[in-house]
């Protein structure tokens, strides 16, 4: 095995957003019962040394593909993009005002216990990351516009954030 | 990770919390956010004769410390004018409220929320000449 492969080259799968997420989950298992740390219990130091690095590599590798935003991000990465992320004024204006009034309604569900339209704003929020992810596909795999890929990751990282806070409100709901 | 009592005093008792109202006079408006950490921050500034800051108010969705950041933001812009405003940096910020450096963006959120509302000021302030 060759330490400085790609996490797509490393499961032998072709380097594109459209994943085949039952392959990558085989191959994954395949691999991690090949380089398991317990296979080498009575090893020598050296190869118990390099199975745990290697069990560490392919979790990361796994975990990186598995994600779609982390794939797409990754992906930027293999295409020497920047996703930009640390710059703080490279969202546009509306995108940051739809944001906001998301995070409000948000909040007053969650101070009104509102559990129901907890629900609802959940599901338009999953309905709303399928067709980002969609949109990442054609921008990645077929028209390979990075620079535009590279602004819907950005908005992605947004949206992801807001899922986390939907569902804790949730659960905040329950409590 | 344990925030600082400066922190803690401004996310508890957060000032200047809320928004103007959008035909108020002189209310200029920074949107900015953060994809790394997805928080969202909304400063207003309303701003009186001789360009003087006269009230501020903000909107975060996001941790403890961009809250907190920006709730001091609004303390230190009133009474400066725009142009005062601008020299407000994110260490000063970060030194203030002791932030660790792993929150150092926060503050650095809240100074672009700063540039962002004089930019707003100063547009309007254009068009309002021109027209």
């Amino acid at each position: 095995m060759d330490f400085t492969t790609d996490h797509f080259s490393l499961f032998e799968l072709p380097p594109a957003f459209r994943i085949d997420a039952a392959l990558l989950d085989g191959r994954y298992l395949e691999m991690q019962s090949r380089v398991h740390p317990d296979r080498f219990a009575s090893a020598g130091e050296a190869d118990r040394r390099l199975s745990l690095q290697w069990a560490t590599r392919v979790n990361e590798a796994y975990q990186t593909l598995k994600n779609p935003l982390s794939r797409a991000r990754y992906l930027l990465q293999l295409a020497a993009h920047d996703v930009g992320s640390e710059n703080n004024a490279a969202m546009p204006a509306d995108f940051l005002v739809e944001q906001m009034a998301w995070r409000e309604a948000v909040a007053e569900a969650r101070a009104a216990r509102e559990h129901h339209e907890l629900e609802h704003l959940h599901h338009r929020l999953q309905r709303e990351i399928r067709e980002r992810h969609d949109e990442l596909a054609v921008l990645l795999d077929d028209r390979r516009d990075f620079e535009q890929a590279a602004d819907r990751v950005r908005r992605l990282m947004f949206i992801e954030k807001l899922l986390i806070e939907i569902d804790d409100a949730m659960v905040a709901c329950e409590e | 990770m344990a925030y600082s009592v400066k922190v803690l005093d401004h996310y508890e008792n957060p000032r200047n919390v809320g928004s103007f109202g959008k035909e108020e006079e002189g209310v200029a408006t920074g949107m900015v956010g953060a994809p790394a950490c997805g928080d969202v921050m909304k400063l207003q500034i309303k701003v009186g004769r001789g360009g003087v800051i006269e009230d501020a108010k903000f909107k975060t969705y996001g941790c403890g410390s961009a809250i907190a950041s920006s709730s001091l933001v609004t303390e230190w812009v009133k009474g400066k004018t725009v142009e005062q405003a601008l020299d407000i940096k994110n260490t000063q910020i970060a030194e203030e409220l002791a932030l660790p450096p792993v929150k150092i963006h926060c503050s650095i959120l809240a100074e672009d929320a700063i540039k962002a509302a004089v930019a707003d000021y100063k547009k309007k302030h254009v068009d309002q000449a021109a027209g």
